[in-house]
């Protein structure tokens, strides 16, 4: 160990490559997974970051950059790569380690060919070098080496023996001190790309001793997956089957969640003496915060298969199979992955639509992810649907869960129209070309998937400790006070409800939905919790009975329908605004998305009131 | 022949790469297409001859049509 070097600045090294080269895998296993998401002020966009020290006591700062497969970036995503390489967000890197899956060698060593032409310097890595040489595969490593004027090395980045070879050659490139230089360079033009592609044809060919034809198992799992009608049922049957377990898996743990929350506001009521603090802690916190932590198994359920569907290399395909029907109505094919995650949240699928190339088709998408029935929504439909539509079946269906289809369904629909309206007007634009690679498949690996979804979880509490502990608070505080108020009509909440029920009262609100909507804008199960506090249930939560019953008397049919239309739209989570405007960088589109949501809500709310009235419901 | 003329199953050569969009060009190229490389149309989406899935060397590529219409080919005999 030196100790000189060990006390310098860590070397910033960041790590480029073509998307599904196993990049991702690299860096957690030469980080230990442990990253920091950095926001570059002005951009809209993350990068992690993480620390490892190289055997020679070399303090490394590794940036993990999205994927790209050359110099002519289309998304907002392969952009943000691109600027970091250049050093335009931040200090250049000192070095680039420019990974290429070795499978692909061919194809993709014209991106390093780009690189080494702005004057990068760096380190060539022909990852997954094991499972290549496995399919039969024979590189010649020096020949590859002397060609292209860089140091090339093996990796196979899932073992720690395959990432020796790699952390030697680091400390012999750190050690030269040509490669403490920024680059300077600049993106190559159109022609300039061919040249590349010619020169790296030529090293490919001298390079690859012998090259095997494409994977076997790969071409057979396409036969059907990709079949064009046995592919769309598959993926029917696959989101059919996510949708099932995210409801029946999460069923236990959401219940121990929420009986967990009733013990500790029990534990406190038992041990604090009767006063603000106690009220702030039990009405405020515990039951704020809790009624979305018992989310957490939901959002982990609906994680865990997109995750495994992205790294296993469906998602691809799923997009393939849904482009052109989406593309129909404006959209591209891969926003039906942030489309996907909305179900759970619509904050992760927002953040999601970065992989969309064009900035329109990424707008449209982040407008209409709020319409995507979120899980959120689930509580406050499963006290409504459970108080007012009876348990009957209907042919087959339970008239129940027909209702909850719908309620989905029609979320979907609106959005589909919304997307062809949106793509006519505010969003018009040419249509945007969709070139992907689909990944042969793999089998995921567990260490990266585990880093995935514990990053997706506690995103997921630290909104839940921040945001919506902060809003409950203040919530409380309005509901609670002024001391004076002998009821909760009397208080600051109820007095903004007042307010707002001449506005609500044409589309059959009454005042207690229009107090139990002002602390729902926090976040939409919350409204639950206030309507129990509102018709003073005590202990009322989400499967309450009690509060079902009281609102089977105080509500009529058609106004519970059109509560429950009401929230198909209502755009009622600060949360969701705040992420549209981090991700669009305005509060203009955040401010549209709020008027567009709301006026939707405020049609569809009377509609169905005036219509079910009409019908005599 | 343009790509998108191809059978599903047939197998060619990519004879030539244009187009009016000289960005839609060194996409096509970054992402694999290349002039005397081999190409197979594999797939074809559901609902029409777009978009369409093509094998070029050890990769698989999904485009739409507007943009494989750029792609000349000739097939093997």
């Amino acid at each position: 160990m030196n100790a000189a070097v060990t006390d310098t600045a860590p070397t910033r090294i960041a790590l480029v490559g073509a998307p599904n080269c196993g990049k991702s895998t690299l860096f957690n296993g030469l980080t230990g997974g442990r990253a920091k998401v950095a926001n570059y002020p002005g951009a809209t966009v993350e990068t992690r970051h993480g620390r490892f020290t190289t055997p020679a006591g070399r303090n490394v700062d590794l940036i993990d950059l999205p994927g790209f497969y050359g110099m002519s970036p289309r998304s907002l995503d392969e952009r943000l790569a691109l600027d970091t390489v250049l050093g335009k967000l931040d200090t250049a890197p000192e070095l680039i380690l420019a990974l290429v899956d070795a499978a692909t060698l061919r194809t993709h060593l014209q991106s390093v060919l780009q690189l080494r032409a702005i004057g990068a310097p760096m380190i060539v890595v022909l990852n997954m070098f094991d499972l290549a040489t496995r399919d039969g595969l024979e590189i010649d490593i020096h020949r590859l080496e002397k060609e292209l004027g860089l140091p090339v090395v093996t990796a196979n980045a899932t073992r720690k023996a395959g990432r020796e070879a790699l952390l030697a050659k680091l400390d012999a490139a750190l050690g030269q001190k040509e490669f403490a230089m920024p680059p300077s360079g600049h993106f190559p033009a159109p022609e300039d790309v061919r040249e590349h592609q010619v020169e790296a044809r030529r090293i490919a060919s001298a390079a690859i001793t012998y090259e095997p034809p494409f994977n076997r198992a790969t071409r057979a799992i396409d036969r059907v997956v990709l079949h064009p009608i046995a592919g769309p049922f598959i993926l029917a049957a696959l989101l059919f089957t996510m949708f099932q377990m995210v409801y029946t898996w999460s069923a236990g743990p959401v219940d121990m969640l929420d009986a967990g929350a009733g013990a500790l506001g029990d534990f406190i009521a038992a041990h604090l003496p009767p006063g603000w603090l106690h009220d702030l802690l039990v009405d405020g916190v515990i039951a704020g915060v809790g009624s979305v932590i018992v989310f957490l198994p939901q959002i982990i359920i609906l994680f865990t298969f997109i995750l495994i569907l992205e790294a296993s290399g469906y998602m691809a395909r799923a997009a393939f199979l849904m482009d052109e029907i989406m593309h129909r109505f404006g959209l591209n094919g891969r926003a039906f992955i942030p489309l996907l995650s909305s179900f759970a949240c619509a904050i992760p699928g927002i953040m999601a639509s970065r992989v969309i190339e064009n900035d329109r088709d990424r707008l449209t998408t982040i407008l209409i992810a709020p319409l995507m029935t979120c899980s959120a929504r689930l509580p406050v439909y499963a006290l409504i649907i459970g108080a007012f539509i009876p348990a009957e079946k209907v042919g087959l269906f339970n008239l129940q869960g027909l209702v909850l289809f719908a309620l989905y369904i029609t979320g979907i629909i609106s959005a589909v129209l919304i997307a062809f309206i949106f793509k006519r007007t505010i969003a018009k634009a040419r249509s945007q070309p969709l070139i992907m690679e689909l990944p042969t498949y793999k089998l995921p690996n567990a260490k990266d998937f585990f880093i995935s979804l514990w990053i997706r979880a506690s995103a997921f509490l630290k909104r839940a400790g921040t945001v919506i502990l902060t809003t409950s608070v203040i919530l409380w505080f309005l509901a609670a006070y002024p001391a004076s108020a002998t009821s909760l009509k009397e208080s600051y909440a109820g007095r903004l409800g007042s307010l707002l029920e001449p506005l609500l009262a044409p589309i059959g609100f009454n005042l207690e939905i229009a107090i139990a909507l002002v602390p729902g804008m926090a976040a939409r199960e919350v409204a639950v919790g206030a309507l129990g506090t509102v018709y003073a249930v005590h202990g009322a939560t989400e499967n309450s009975s009690g509060l079902a019953e009281t609102l089977q008397s105080a509500w009529s049919l058609p106004t519970a329908l059109a509560f429950l239309a009401w929230y198909v739209f209502a755009p009622q989570c600060f949360a969701t605004l705040a992420t549209i405007r981090r991700e669009t960088g305005s509060w203009k589109w955040a401010g549209f998305a709020l008027g567009y949501l709301f006026a939707l809500a405020y049609a569809a709310a009377g509609l169905t009131f005036w219509t079910s009235r009409a019908a005599g419901l | 022949m343009q790509l998108t003329d191809m059978k599903k199953g047939a197998v060619g050569r990519v004879t030539a790469i244009s187009g009016a969009d000289p960005l839609i060009e060194a996409k096509l190229r970054e992402i694999g297409f290349a002039e005397d490389d081999p190409v197979e149309l594999a797939h074809l989406g559901p609902l029409a001859r777009t978009p369409i899935c093509v094998r070029l060397n050890r990769t698989l590529i999904a485009l739409r049509a507007e943009e494989a219409c750029a792609i000349e080919v000739e097939l093997d005999q």
